[in-house]
């Protein structure tokens, strides 16, 4: 594995390179509170490009850093910045992965071929509306060690994430990817934004194995 | 101090700078807390507006002292002289607002006041901590089923588009970039679009506090990698029923001028939000930043309220 460290904002991010391949890169993005795989997943075996993991904020080797303040938005731009290293991609998303993936399609349409929505840590959040606010509270001594950030552990299971909000991201992707079928869905968890994302004709169900083999054809 | 910030705020002399500062740790992000009145007084904490800074209270602040308030702001964490961080969100801002009062060491609830943003940051701690707050004034940070004044169509696909990949090139480039410099007059006169109705001298101190000199110019301190959106998210009306949900003594006080930074909230719009037994003012000829352009008449309206309210 070959691990090379973007400047990003104020972090350091880890991408790494799990298989070399040729042709266009799958980035998988892992569910909250994990890291990128060491090895590329057995379900890419049929990808001929290349396969990258990258380690979100707060994440594996990725920088950990001082007081919170996570969101899906701001790990939106951690794989962003995945993009402007690698070119186009496509995605392979796991729990948070998948959610921060299809905000990243809806915001980079153009640069992105294909989302996998994948089951794994962190796919529901904190739900479709806010709940009663409250003030979250991680001891400072358990702040300053190793990844992940508990911080992130609170924050990114607690945010809301409504389904107009989700659809409106692959609104944007029917509009301006070019991707007849452009999302595959192949969790068995469905929370609230998925369900509203899957009301589009560019998100379909399918299998891992048969989204990353239709996406790696396109 | 050099010469020319001492002759710009010597221009002013009903601007003060703070009694006392000190530094709070949020978990590892340093906070800058300003204080203004006799620490044995009654706290009064004050959350200034996003993208602004605790010296905005320069004239607000040294008035309630002189009522007999312990006046204390802070800048929020990446705003005037806190630390920068690497993350920000609303509720770590929230969280940073506790970690602030709490650092006041007071027995009894402390009574918060909050402009723009703050407003809304003093609305949410009076919900997470009702024990704690003694009463909630809000300055234009009244919320409206519309939302920000500033928000796209998010039905219009370009102009999603637009922000979107505006705010991902913003993240892109925002670890090396930084705001342009200028010379103090002309950073005060970009204040002024927000702010057309500021004289001079007010401008010019503003931009004393809020920005530093660098080697070549003035820049405000505000952290570059700040940036509005991506909205959509968060829902303005859901703001709305917690606002009404409140049981702390209230005060609201809107500017009646509509601008660019604020929420344009209506008197028509906030009455039958408020909460119960609110206190509600409208202020003619005034914009967003009403305890910047009015502080004496915002600190009178203030420090008749605590009276009857604490």
């Amino acid at each position: 594995m070959k691990t090379t460290f973007l400047d990003h904002v104020r972090s350091q991010l880890a991408l790494h390179e799990l298989r070399e391949g040729s042709g266009r890169p799958l980035l998988v993005l892992h569910g909250l509170g994990e890291r990128s795989p060491s090895t590329a997943p057995s379900v890419t075996e049929s990808w001929a490009g290349p396969v990258f993991g990258l380690d979100f904020t707060g994440h594996g080797d990725s920088t950990l850093p001082a007081g919170g303040g996570y969101t899906c938005e701001a790990l939106m731009s951690d794989a962003d910045a995945a993009i402007a290293e690698l070119g186009p991609v496509t995605l392979l998303g796991y729990g948070l992965g998948a959610y921060v993936g299809l905000l990243l399609f809806g915001s980079r349409p153009r640069d992105i071929r294909g989302l996998v929505i994948a089951d794994g840590p962190g796919l529901d959040g904190g739900g479709a509306r806010p709940t009663s606010p409250m003030l979250l509270y991680v001891p400072q001594d358990e702040t300053r060690h190793n990844t992940p950030d508990p911080w992130a552990l609170l924050e990114l299971a607690s945010d809301t994430r409504p389904p107009d909000y989700a659809a409106e991201h692959v609104r944007q992707v029917a509009a301006l990817s070019d991707m007849d079928k452009a999302i595959a869905v192949v969790s068995m968890g469905r929370p609230e934004w998925l369900e509203a994302a899957m009301e589009s004709d560019v998100v379909f169900e399918s299998t891992i194995a048969a989204a990353i083999s239709m996406f790696g054809a396109g | 101090m050099n010469n020319e910030i001492e002759v710009i705020r010597a221009s002013l002399p009903r601007a003060q700078r703070p009694d006392r500062t000190r530094r709070v740790d949020v978990g590892g992000i340093e906070i800058s807390v300003v204080e203004w009145g006799d620490e044995k007084n009654q706290p009064l904490l004050l959350a200034h507006g996003g993208f602004d800074f605790a010296g905005t209270f320069d004239i607000l602040g040294p008035l309630l002292a002189s009522a007999g308030f312990r006046a204390v702001a802070w800048d929020q964490r990446g705003h005037g002289d806190s630390d920068l961080a690497a993350l920000y969100t609303w509720e770590a801002d929230i969280r940073d607002a506790a970690l602030v009062l709490a650092s006041l060491d007071a027995t009894d609830p402390v009574p918060v006041l909050g402009h723009s943003k703050g407003g809304g940051m003093v609305d949410q701690l009076a919900e997470v901590l009702p024990h704690r707050i003694g009463a909630v004034i809000n300055l234009d940070g009244i919320p409206n089923e519309r939302g920000f004044a500033q928000k796209i169509d998010r039905t219009d696909v370009a102009a999603l588009d637009t922000e979107l990949a505006a705010w991902l090139d913003h993240r892109r480039r925002a670890g090396g970039t930084n705001r342009r410099a200028d010379t103090l007059q002309g950073l005060a006169e970009r204040r002024r679009i927000m702010n057309p109705r500021l004289s001079v001298e007010w401008l010019q101190y503003l931009v004393t506090v809020g920005a530093r000199k660098d080697t070549d110019g003035w820049r405000w301190k505000i952290d570059p990698a700040l940036r509005f959106g991506p909205s959509g998210a968060w829902k303005p009306h859901w703001a709305i029923p917690r606002l009404r949900g409140l049981h702390v003594p209230f005060l609201g006080i809107i500017g009646t001028i509509e601008e660019e930074m604020g929420w344009g909230t209506t008197p028509h719009e906030a009455l039958p939000i408020l909460p119960e037994g609110a206190e509600f003012h409208a202020l003619a000829n005034t914009g967003h930043f009403v305890h910047i352009e009015r502080p004496e008449d915002i600190a009178e309206i203030v420090v008749d309220f605590l009276g009857r309210a604490l």
